[in-house]
Order: structure tokens, then C-alpha cells, then sequence
């Protein structure tokens, strides 16, 4: 490599590392101070470690704020929303790719379009609905609607498509079932996308903020985002605590993501380019 | 013919879903959009009357409205280009032959994509503080006096797009990223061969090619971008002097604030209609550079 090669080298991994820092830096620093001593984080100049490593931030945070309680809701919530969704958007989603049925594209195309509409116009009427149905203030209200996506849809019917048509048309020759076919044939192959639609569904329902701070108001009800923005205002000063209460909710997604990346990014890039 | 009637059993729990919450709701949102549905009709619907356009003239006459609106369009057009201009950049720098440790570097700027929201706002309002925040920390050392981020309504926006752009540059990083990988190589060889320089590589070639996926990162990004809401909710409270107030903001205040249901869903078309005709704007925009 000649001279300028190199220093363009030294020079694109400089602001690589540069923007690696912008994106760590933040979530390096909150895990950092969530394990000061309350106060210590508003000092002059702001300190970067902790003088003695501390849980009490997390002690207050579990014990006198409820945030476990908080996690687990969220926990019951995005789990329950992944299992429905799953269930119901690769059935339906097989469906709009593989079998035929009268008025199928132009169903199809129906839900695509309605992905223009933004989540936001619905929620008025929805929040009425919900209220009618006794959800409002139940893990019900937050997981009922989220049930079945237009999105997941896309995404199987997307994957599904490649699955060759003569493996069904054997089977049902054999005199299987539809849904037996489904079973034992199509899952196991659906199964990378299965995956990417668990992880998704799950990271989305669990950073899902304002559907939930509308129709759960009840704090014995919250998921950990709508709590935390609750706690957010009340507590301007405790850094330390809030810091704390910001690892808990964000440490589960992250350590998802990371255990399940490629599945996460496969599903990024089958959703929005080939769309 | 079994088939047939199989395949409705595949799609109807997911239609039932989607149909009951979402698509009638959508419907119903106009329709009590021209109403006054409010706690009284909450509490009793024989108080529900039929105002027709009544709440869209009321709204267009609410100075909060034209506000929210203007603190929205600054948060995207500001906000946007930002985004995707830190977006293309990070893809170009990942996809170069020369970074090295890629796939650390790409998953350490994605992270902030997959952090809940309302938790990273709050690491972000720390930073931003005015006292002992390390972004003012950071701008002492190159001698410039503190910012009052959140609290001075001239700089509470632009910390707010700081923010926003941290927090999503990774997505559409990885759409372009994919968009790059599938340029042919032997353009840019062709290009060597003939003497074009880095920047005339980077006009002649890659952004041409790249075009239909940038067409659909701003897509994505204006549209997500309008929607902005918990940014605010947690980092300002719509605060100082109403200065992060965004239409959705407004939206949520009028209607479970204030439970003026009628209101808030007239709010949401509003929106609505703002994201589909800058929508289609983008579309024409990309038709006619294709025709080019």
C-alpha cells in the first residue's frame, strides 16, 4: 500500500472509531453513573467512573419505585404480543403467498396501502374500544390490537415465497391437510423468518411508548417506559437513579439484539428494500 | 376448492386484528372527527352532537396548532437531511475496503436503534444539562460559555434533533449499507481505470445508484419523523414556551389531557394528511429523477 493509501486508512477508521464512540458514549456513561452515589453524578467536573461502585441506585429503584414490577409487565406484555403475532401473522402471511383464494392480491394490496396510515389516527377510537371491553388498565388493552401486523404479514409472505410449490402440491396429493401441511412442512422452513418476526415484534413491543402510556394510565399496569417517563418527571435531580432505572429497561432489548443480530438486520433489509 | 376454503381460515384471525383495531378505527377516527366528543359524551353519549368541519376550522384557529406545526416542520427539515447525510456517511465509511473490524463497527452504530426510547431521552436530558451535563463539559473546553439546551426555546429543538439523530442514523445506515454492497464493483474499477477521482466516484456512480434506496430512507425517516412525540414527553414536557410542542404532542394533550376526543382526532388527520402529501411528494420527486 502506498503512502496515501495508508493515510486514507488511518482516516477512515478514525471516523469510524469517532462515530462508534458518539453511539457508545451515552450508553457506556448511563451504565457508569447508575452505580455512583446519589449526587456524586452533579459535580464539577462531571466524573466519568464512579469513586466506590454502588448498587443503592438499584436497591432504591426495585425496592421503593416498583420498577420490577414495571419490568415484569413489560416482560408479560411484549412475550404475549410475540407469541399471538406470530401465531397469526405466519399463518396469514403463508396464506397470502402460498394458497389461493378468491380476491387474494387485491386483499393484499388493500393492507399495504394501509401501512400509510400512521398507528396514531387509530388510537382514539381504539382507546374508546378498549374502554368498552374493559382493557383499558389491562395487559389486554396494550396486546389485543397488537396481535396481528400488517408488517409481520409482509415480512412471512415476503420469505414464504420461496418455498417451491410442488413440496405442497406432493403433500396434499399424500391427502394431508391444509394446516397439517402447514405444521410439519412449511413451519420448519419458515423458521429464519419465524426468528427474525420473535425479535422484532418482541424489541418493538417492549420500546413501545405511546399506546401504552395512553390505554395503561394505572401505574400498577405500566411497562417499564411508561414508568420510567413517570419517574423521569418526578425525580429531575436523582441522576444516578434514573440512570439505574434506564440500564434495567434497556438492557434486556440490547442483550436480545446482540445474542440475535443477523436474524434482527435480515429482517430490517427484507421489510424495507425489497418493499 | 378445500384449499380454498382453508386458506380463509389462515387469514381471518389476522384480518379480524387488524380489521377491529386498526382499519374501523381509522374510519370511526373520521367520523368522531366531526364531533364534539368530550367528557361529557364520555360519560353519556346523548351529549355527543355532530359539528361537521367544526373542529378542523377550530383547530386551524388554535395559535398551540400552528406552533406544533412549525416545531414539527423544524424537526424535519431539519432533522432529516441531518439524519440521512450521518446515515450515508456511516454506510460509506463501512462499506470502504479499507475500515477494518466492520462488524464491531456496524453493531456499535446500530445499538442506539434498538434502545427504548424513553430511556435513552433520558440519558440524553442528563447530558444536555446545563450545570453538569458533559455536552456543555465538552464545549468548555473549546471555550464556549454553557447552553441552556432544554431550557432556552432557541436551543431546545435543535438538542432534540441531536438526539434524534443519534438515536436513529443506524437504521437507514444499514438500508444504505445493503444499497452499496449491491453497486457492481467493476463500475468503480471502470471509473479507476478512466482517472475519476474519489468525489467524481462518489457523484457519478454511487450516488446515482444509491438513489432508490435514499428515496426510501427519506420515505421512511420524514413519515417516522412527523410522528415525533416521546422525545418531548420526556426530555421537555413540549417546554420551554411551548417550543417542542409537536403535533402529536398537541394531539395527545387535547385528547387525554383534556379528553377533547373529537378534537384529537381531527389533530390526527391533520397529521395524517400532512405525511401523505409529503409522501407523495418524495414519490415525485424520485419518479422524476428516474426519468432523468
Amino acid at each position: 500500500m502506498n503512502a496515501s493509501g495508508r493515510w486514507r486508512a488511518i482516516g477512515v477508521n478514525a471516523l469510524l472509531v469517532v462515530l462508534a464512540a458518539f453511539s457508545l458514549f451515552p450508553l457506556l456513561w448511563m451504565a457508569s453513573v447508575s452505580f455512583m452515589h446519589p449526587g456524586e453524578a452533579s459535580t464539577l467536573p462531571p466524573p466519568f467512573l464512579p469513586k466506590s461502585a454502588t448498587l443503592a441506585n438499584y436497591r432504591e429503584l426495585f425496592e421503593r419505585a416498583g420498577m420490577g414490577r414495571y419490568l415484569v409487565n413489560s416482560l408479560l406484555v411484549a412475550t404475549a404480543i410475540t407469541l399471538f403475532s406470530l401465531v397469526l401473522n405466519l399463518a396469514a402471511g403463508y396464506a397470502f403467498a402460498k394458497l389461493h383464494f378468491a380476491g387474494r392480491d387485491r386483499l393484499f394490496r388493500t393492507l399495504l396501502t394501509a401501512l400509510v396510515i400512521p398507528a396514531q389516527v387509530a388510537m382514539i377510537p381504539l382507546f374508546l374500544v378498549m374502554k368498552w371491553l374493559g382493557l383499558v388498565n389491562n395487559y389486554g388493552g396494550v396486546v389485543v390490537p397488537a396481535m396481528a401486523t400488517v408488517f409481520g404479514i409482509f415480512l412471512v409472505r415476503q420469505y414464504a415465497r420461496t418455498i417451491p410449490d410442488e413440496l405442497l402440491e406432493a403433500a396434499r396429493i399424500d391427502g394431508a391437510g391444509e394446516w397439517r401441511i402447514f405444521a410439519t412442512i412449511v413451519l420448519p422452513l419458515l423458521k429464519p423468518i419465524v426468528v427474525t418476526l420473535a425479535i422484532f415484534t418482541f424489541l418493538a413491543s417492549w420500546n413501545d411508548f405511546m399506546w401504552p402510556l395512553i390505554v395503561l394510565s394505572d401505574q400498577v399496569w405500566q411497562t417499564a417506559p411508561v414508568a420510567l417517563a413517570g419517574l423521569a418527571r418526578e425525580h429531575v435531580q436523582d441522576n444516578e437513579l434514573m440512570m439505574a432505572g434506564s440500564v434495567v429497561t434497556v438492557l434486556p432489548v440490547l442483550a436480545l439484539f446482540l445474542a440475535l443480530q443477523r436474524y434482527y438486520l435480515e429482517g430490517l433489509l427484507l421489510g424495507s428494500v425489497k418493499g | 376448492m378445500n384449499e380454498r376454503r382453508a386458506a380463509w381460515t389462515f387469514v381471518a384471525p389476522a384480518l379480524v386484528v387488524i380489521g377491529a383495531f386498526f382499519l374501523v378505527p381509522v374510519v370511526a377516527a373520521f367520523a368522531l372527527s366531526l364531533t364534539d366528543f368530550d367528557l361529557y359524551a364520555l360519560a353519556d353519549l346523548r351529549n355527543l352532537r355532530v359539528v361537521w368541519l367544526g373542529n378542523y376550522i377550530d383547530i386551524l384557529r388554535t395559535p398551540l396548532f400552528w406552533k406544533s406545526l412549525g416545531n414539527t416542520f423544524y424537526f424535519v427539515l431539519a432533522g432529516v437531511p441531518l439524519s440521512i447525510a450521518v446515515s450515508l456517511g456511516a454506510a460509506l465509511l463501512l462499506d470502504s475496503k479499507l475500515a477494518r473490524f466492520k462488524d464491531f463497527f456496524r453493531t456499535a452504530l446500530f445499538a442506539p436503534v434498538v434502545t427504548t426510547v424513553v430511556a435513552v431521552a433520558v440519558i440524553w436530558r442528563y447530558l444536555f444539562h446545563t450545570r453538569y451535563g458533559l455536552i456543555n463539559f465538552a464545549l468548555a473546553k473549546f471555550g464556549i460559555a454553557p447552553i441552556d439546551w432544554l431550557g432556552d426555546p432557541h436551543w431546545s429543538m435543535p438538542a432534540i434533533i441531536l438526539f434524534a439523530v443519534w438515536k436513529n442514523f443506524g437504521y437507514n445506515m444499514i438500508i444504505l449499507l445493503a444499497a452499496l454492497q449491491g453497486i457492481p464493483r467493476d463500475l468503480y474499477e471502470a471509473a479507476h481505470i478512466d482517472g475519476a477521482s474519489l468525489v467524481q466516484r462518489l457523484r457519478h456512480i454511487t450516488l446515482p445508484m444509491l438513489r432508490p434506496a435514499l428515496l426510501l430512507v427519506a420515505i421512511i425517516t420524514v413519515s417516522g419523523y412527523f410522528q415525533l412525540f416521546a422525545e418531548p414527553y420526556v426530555m421537555t414536557q413540549g417546554n420551554p414556551l411551548q417550543s417542542t410542542v409537536s403535533v402529536l404532542y398537541f394531539m395527545y394533550d387535547e385528547g387525554f389531557t383534556w379528553w377533547s376526543l373529537g378534537r384529537a382526532s381531527a389533530i390526527a388527520f391533520l397529521l395524517f394528511a400532512l405525511i401523505l402529501a409529503a409522501t407523495l411528494l418524495l414519490l415525485r420527486w424520485g419518479r422524476r429523477g428516474e426519468a432523468a
